[in-house]
């Protein structure tokens, strides 16, 4: 690069008691450039931006803005230096309105009473969500917005800052697929007014998509970089985990008894008038796309009995289940591994042990105690065979990554002998080592004659993971795809309620 | 773990000082009383113990206290009622407070302060109706020996409260920590939401912790009454929750529900009520008794956090 970088942190280093979490990291960024940072988890992404927002201090290096070195000690340095930070998980007052949160911390007064001037930080929001083309009033809660939206918010606080930095740490991890464009959209129009962005990604497509330079990080260290031409998916990959692997799809090898389980008129409280019907085969990995709130997850509990005011009829085999409560699909083989894995998954606080063994305790049981070593067997039964990394069945699961937190959760499941698995989300926040290892566990268990009900908002995992592809649309099913129809505007025509060439569900009685 | 060495060193101290002050506090009529206090206190804060694992709290305790005093003796010495049907009734009652409590805040999802405060309030009222305020007694006839002898027996020189103490801790410490039911408590106390997608039924799981706190209190509330000898309905049981709460929390519970263990909550409790017998040796004027309480609650927690603190955090 000729011109002075807008951003430059030279030999960054930081060691945290019994790792080396950054080992002299060097990162640049352009004014009006997109930088896609990548690497597993643990690789130093966090760190290093956290070291850039002024979450910690670097032991080592410099970083330069405009050329100048400057010390960022805390995050109110780094708002200054015009670097803003969005996290993952979204930093929002959510009973607070849109204006009240842009102006959080700095409100303006009135002249004469120590009050918020209220007139003042609704007229200067109003123009910064017209600038992202947000169409939401600013006296709007931020528990009336969508998740897209309250992280637009926080983007707009960005802006209203003048940040000419934007760090995007996972942004798209929780966002619907049109969602997902408009942000990607955004994040154009931001670079052509001169912003410049850092984008810490799983999603290689989307990296692909909007960066201009990849930089891969890989145990603490710089692994390599690539231009606007050298991005590819096998590339980020190969940098990523420093060799190359196999592909990270594996083909479908079960063969399949069709119709085995049978969905009909499934509703749920949040689309209380819709019905959800469908079939699914042994060995069949069937796909659920579609937008977030498009009732998939709300499907999916209403099938296990999570949803009191929810159900409907399912037929496994010749059999047609009662399910009333949780306990029931628990009973028939039913399992669901939910989408917020630390919320519903998990009881993070236990160890993996007592969360594997948690839903079928009583298998563990000796005069009504408890047998700890029974418990103990099993867990590490199911750490050798998922390739749990911990310490041991006793460490805690708040200690695992997410990559092992979800296969803790998988773990819990497949110790008892499961018929149908739904898995909402699966791969959410999980590294690409891990997802592979999830991919073909999902592959070996169609193998073995389970049925697959796999909702992702991930496209490629959607497209590439699914034999057929149902799509949700406002509580309904609109189409369900057959392999060969499965394309992304297919998917996402379908997606956003239209009728496409798919065909429409059919039954046989 | 950890925290039961902690607060055992911390009865440990202020017994040796207590004893160094006063040697009067290991006179064995002292340690006997201390037992059967100990005794009496700890059986229902067990109770109120598993329902904080929960992530609850039970604020009725006193008044259910005052309720099945006033029920006992009425049904004793006015009702005549032979003395088993009287200990069954007055056991059933707190039983039956306990799966109501269960039921609206498993069901109707109102929160477990509001509706113990509500059932403080209410039990305390009718208690004081059901005896038009007037003390009920049990005189000194002989004709409920047996329930007597609980209350104020020994047993090889051991107040009989103690030993029941024991006995009740050594069953609740299986059921807390090696069955399936406690680590149901367990799960739910840190996460309910994953305890449930996990196919529990976490709704019985905490309204059984309440109806087994509501039968401790009933052991309890026998034992109390026979222990005065006369029921005060508007005195009788005050502020006892808050002994209970106190115990539970300085024996390593979390009021945000999931941690605790029995052994703490018994020597929770022991503490306490050391604390109070410290105040009367070492001459401590008794009207700070609740302040010097109040103030070692305070340090202990403060204590606890600061060594949590310390420990090293564990990387992934």
């Amino acid at each position: 690069m000729s011109s002075t970088p807008l951003l430059a942190m030279r030999g960054i280093a930081k060691r945290f008691p019994g790792v080396v979490a950054l080992d002299r990291v060097s990162l640049e960024v352009a004014g009006g450039e997109v930088v896609a940072l990548c690497g597993e988890n643990g690789a130093g992404k966090s760190t290093l931006m956290k070291i850039l927002g002024g979450v910690y201090q670097p032991d080592e290096g410099e970083i330069l803005l405009d050329g100048r070195p400057v010390r960022i000690t805390n995050v109110i340095d780094a708002m200054r230096l015009g670097v803003a930070f969005i996290h993952q998980e979204l930093n929002v007052l959510d009973n607070l309105d849109v204006a009240a949160n842009v102006y959080l911390g700095r409100e303006p007064r009135l002249r004469w009473l120590p009050l918020i001037d209220r007139r003042t930080i609704h007229a200067n929001t109003a123009p910064l969500l017209k600038r992202l083309g947000l169409d939401i009033p600013t006296t709007a809660r931020l528990d009336r917005l969508s998740l897209a939206q309250q992280q637009m918010v926080e983007i707009a606080k960005a802006l209203s800052l003048d940040a000419r930095l934007i760090i995007l740490d996972e942004p798209t991890s929780s966002l619907t697929l049109t969602e997902t464009e408009r942000l990607l959209a955004l994040i154009g129009e931001l670079r052509a007014q001169g912003v410049s962005l850092v984008y810490i990604s799983h999603r290689l497509g989307e990296v692909h998509r909007c960066a201009d330079r990849v930089v891969v990080l890989r145990d603490g260290k710089n692994a390599g970089e690539l231009a606007r031409d050298e991005i590819s998916h096998d590339r980020i990959v190969k940098l990523m985990v420093g060799r190359d692997i196999k592909s990270l799809y594996v083909e479908s090898t079960a063969t399949k008894t069709p119709a085995y389980l049978k969905v009909r008129d499934m509703r749920s409280s949040r689309y209380p008038k819709k019905r959800v019907s469908f079939d699914a085969s042994r060995g069949e990995i069937l796909g659920f796309a579609g937008l977030v709130g498009a009732g998939r997850s709300e499907m999916a509990k209403a099938m296990v009995g999570l949803d009191p005011r929810g159900g409907g009829q399912i037929t496994l085999g010749d059999e047609t289940l009662s399910i009333r409560q949780p306990r029931d699909a628990k009973a028939r083989g039913i399992y669901l591994v939910p989408e917020d894995r630390r919320a519903e998954g998990l009881v993070v606080r236990m160890s993996v042990r007592e969360n594997v063994t948690l839903p079928s305790l009583h298998r563990f049981t000796a005069f009504r105690l408890i047998s700890r070593a029974r418990e103990r067997k099993a867990a590490d039964e199911q750490i050798a065979s998922l390739g749990i990394k911990t310490p041991s069945a006793e460490a805690l699961v708040m200690n695992l990554s997410g990559g092992n937190q979800q296969k803790v959760v998988l773990g819990k499941w497949l110790s008892m002998s499961p018929k149908v698995m739904i898995l909402d989300e699966p791969t959410r926040g999980v590294d690409v080592g891990a997802k592979a290892e999830i991919y073909r566990l999902m592959r070996e268990l169609a193998a073995r004659g389970n049925v697959i009900l796999m909702i992702s908002s991930d496209m490629e995992e959607i497209l590439h993971m699914s034999d057929r592809v149902a799509v949700m649309h406002e509580g309904e099913i609109t189409g369900i795809l057959e392999r060969q129809d499965c394309t992304e505007e297919n998917v996402m025509t379908l997606a956003v309620g239209r009728g496409a060439a798919a065909s429409q569900p059919t039954f046989v009685a | 773990m950890k925290k039961e060495i902690g607060i055992s060193v911390l009865l440990f101290i202020l017994c040796a000082v207590t004893a160094i002050k006063n040697p009067a506090f290991l006179s064995a009529t002292n340690l006997t009383n201390l037992a059967n206090v100990i005794g009496l206190f700890g059986i229902f804060s067990i109770g109120l113990g598993l329902v904080i694992i929960t992530g609850g709290i039970d604020l009725s305790v006193g008044s259910a206290f005052a309720l099945c005093g006033v029920l006992l003796a009425m049904a004793l010495r006015e009702w005549m009622w032979p003395w088993w049907l009287a200990a069954l009734f007055v056991m059933a009652v707190p039983i039956g407070l306990g799966l109501i409590h269960g039921t609206l805040i498993t069901r109707m999802r109102i929160q477990p302060f509001i509706v113990t405060l509500c059932g403080l309030l209410l039990y305390r009222g009718l208690a004081r109706f059901i005896a038009n305020d007037d003390t009920k007694g049990f005189g000194v006839g002989g004709e409920f020996e047996l329930l007597r002898q609980a209350a104020r027996g020994r047993l090889l020189g051991i107040p009989m409260p103690f030993v029941i103490l024991i006995v009740v801790a050594v069953v609740m410490w299986f059921v807390l920590h090696r069955s399936v039911y406690g680590r149901y408590l367990l799960a739910v106390g840190r996460n309910e939401e994953a305890t449930r997608f996990s196919g529990i039924d976490t709704r019985a799981v905490v309204t059984a912790s309440y109806v087994l706190a509501g039968a401790l209190t009933g052991i309890s509330g026998i034992l109390f009454a026979f222990y005065t000898n006369s029921v005060s309905p508007s005195s009788h049981g005050n502020f006892y929750e808050l002994y209970g709460i106190a115990a539970a929390v300085l024996g390593g519970c979390s009021l945000r529900g999931g941690e605790g263990s029995i052994i703490g909550i018994v020597i929770g409790t022991a503490l306490l009520q050391v604390l109070q017998n410290l105040v009367n040796l070492l001459g401590i004027p008794s009207s700070l008794n609740f302040a010097v309480m109040g103030a070692v609650v305070l340090v202990g927690v403060l204590a606890d956090q600061w060594f949590q603190s310390r420990q090293p955090t564990k990387l992934a």
